[in-house]
């Protein structure tokens, strides 16, 4: 693992209105095989990707949230949310859906954090490769 | 300097895949390595062969052909995102049962797994798009 790198994807945009989301959570889930490093980051409307209760009936999109909930098993444990981008739509992280992961000793950790936007930079700063979405 | 490139967006109702095109050719110029040029999102509609610009434009699908036998560029487009949008191979398009197949020259089909070894192995990975 020393020589993995850093990768950061950044989750922009609502989860329907556009493919961004789905298309960035499958490089995710194919990411995932490498071995690399790998958080996830949402600002902006990025955060209703991890709302809880996502109904797409009636628009004919497929309800992939609950994908979210099985970047654990892909080895995908931090997920940073920005609070700012929270607090512009009304949110709170009660409103998001419960996302955890395994560890060797410990079960049902939580994966969301949510940061400041000045940690997010620092975040993003400390990355290798960030792709946005 | 090693570089990645990413496409996301497809040629005409944005900048984006002039800009790309344009800064892999200055970058190829000035001596630096380009290992491969990714095309995700609506960014595989640059792949077709059958986009008929006004002769007047630009054509941006044949710019990059050409950019790419040139200097033996590897331009892969993501399988999943181009079989959304009707982007196939003669592979493709048997496996698939399509009667047709429309992927322009020096274009490739693969998967996302390249994108990220461009990630892996370029010093700077560079995205264009919104």
């Amino acid at each position: 693992m020393s020589d993995a790198k850093k990768f950061l994807y950044l989750n922009r945009k609502a989860p329907y209105g556009t493919i961004y989301a789905l298309e960035s959570l499958e490089v995710v889930l194919i990411g995932a095989a490498f071995e690399q490093q790998v958080s996830l980051a949402f600002v902006d409307d990025g955060v209703y990707q991890l709302m809880a209760g996502q109904n797409t009936k009636g628009s004919g999109f497929k309800n992939f949230s609950n994908t979210y909930k099985a970047l654990g098993d892909y080895d995908v444990r931090n997920l940073y949310v920005e609070k700012e981008s929270l607090d512009e739509r009304g949110l709170s992280v009660d409103d998001l859906m419960p996302i955890t992961h395994d560890t060797d000793d410990e079960e049902d950790l939580p994966s969301i954090m949510v940061v400041s936007r000045a940690e997010m930079a620092k975040v993003m700063s400390e990355q290798d490769v960030v792709l946005s979405f | 300097m090693k570089f990645g490139i990413v496409v996301n967006e497809g040629p005409y109702t944005h900048q984006a895949s002039d800009t790309a095109y344009n800064f892999t050719k200055a970058a190829l110029e000035k001596g630096h390595e380009i290992i491969r040029v990714f095309f995700y999102h609506d960014g595989v509609n640059n792949a077709t062969r059958l986009t008929v610009p006004p002769q007047d434009d630009r054509n941006l699908q044949k710019l990059w052909s050409e950019l790419a036998e040139a200097h033996k560029l590897d331009m892969v487009v993501c399988i999943a995102a181009a079989q959304r949008r009707g982007i196939l191979d003669e592979n493709e398009a048997k496996r698939q049962g399509k009667d047709a197949d429309n992927i322009a020259p020096a274009f490739r089909i693969s998967g996302l797994g390249q994108l990220i070894d461009a990630g892996i192995k370029a010093d700077r990975l560079v995205t264009f798009g919104d």
